[in-house]
């Protein structure tokens, strides 16, 4: 089996559309209130990265968006997105 | 008599008054579960206390909900047995998908602390049965992540389903928005699973059941697991 190099998985987690993102919403009106009035939207996500090894980029594949599944996004209210790198 | 226990995760905080108040208010046999307990044999409620469980990474009650002893609560639920989530507790349960929905930041973003009022929507559980006789509840909350969502065909299914447990709302029972403290959808304070045997809720019922304190409305809901064992 080929086996890959080591990878980082970069997962960027934010909330749905539809899901009221209150820290956004608090960081535009600062935004706006610094002069920023081009600023129309904000939205705060996370960012979560995992070094991986030992596993195929297809593989990694499917158990990264386990992870996110299982554990790292709550998906009644938060969308994920995440890829993968050699390192 | 019945018999209780209090899960304690590391980051619990009100798992010593819940105890308090079910062994010595009540008068009932309780125990605490460690978290790392695989089992707890034969139980008629488990509750699930307030604080902040992993120190709320990631999201609160997303760790705590892969405790080992959160299986056999989900098996315990499974056969019917008696589950109180409260305020983390409730996160834990929606979180382990044992309850409907998610608990956010609350729309503030601000921790909230104060007594609210809150409207029981069914009496017809067992954790309610008593609250008929007092409709509008005083009870204290004390969160940061207490605004519920859920989509909306979701919450339309759980009103369908009498799953809403508790509201929040003003002296007169008006749900309006000025007295939503958090955001929650349709001012939700509290949800039971489609069979009723397990409810989450925000509010503290254990800060208001000791008698040396002024409010007790707490104890309504102790009191109808007690009556309903």
């Amino acid at each position: 089996m080929l086996i890959s190099p080591p990878m980082l998985a970069k997962i960027e987690v934010t909330l749905k559309n539809g899901v009221l993102d209150p820290q956004g919403k608090a960081a535009l009106g600062a935004l706006r209130d610094l002069g920023y009035e081009e600023a129309l939207d904000v939205k705060i996500g996370k960012l979560v990265e995992i070094r991986l090894d030992g596993v195929s980029e297809s593989e990694a594949d499917r158990r990264v968006r386990e992870m996110c599944d299982k554990l790292l996004a709550n998906t009644v209210i938060e969308n994920y997105k995440f890829t993968l790198t050699p390192q | 008599m019945m018999k209780c226990g209090v899960v304690v995760f590391p980051g619990s905080n009100c798992d010593h008054d819940c105890y308090h108040i079910l062994k010595h208010v009540f008068g009932l046999d309780a125990r605490f579960l460690w978290h790392k307990e695989s089992g707890f044999g034969d139980l008629d409620l488990v509750v699930l206390p307030g604080g902040f469980s992993y120190g709320d990474y990631l999201r609160a009650g997303a760790i705590a909900r892969f405790s080992p002893i959160m299986k056999s609560v989900a098996e315990f639920a499974d056969r019917g047995g008696k589950v109180l989530g409260i305020c983390n507790g409730f996160q834990v349960l929606v979180e382990a998908g044992l309850l409907p929905g998610a608990l956010m930041r609350n729309q503030s973003q601000k921790f909230i602390c104060k007594p609210v009022h809150l409207k029981t929507e069914n009496f017809d559980t067992a954790f309610t049965r008593e609250c008929e006789s007092r409709p509008i509840l005083k009870i204290p909350i004390a969160h940061h992540d207490g605004n519920y969502f859920a989509p909306p065909d979701d919450i339309q299914r759980m009103e369908d389903n009498g799953q809403i447990a508790f509201r929040y709302c003003d002296q007169d029972g008006v749900a309006s928005e000025d007295v939503n403290p958090n955001g929650s959808t349709g001012n939700i304070a509290g949800v039971f699973n489609e069979t009723k045997n397990v409810l989450g809720l925000m509010p503290h019922p254990e800060r208001a059941a000791d008698p040396a304190w002024p409010d007790l409305d707490g104890r309504l809901i102790f009191q109808s697991l007690i009556s309903a064992s």
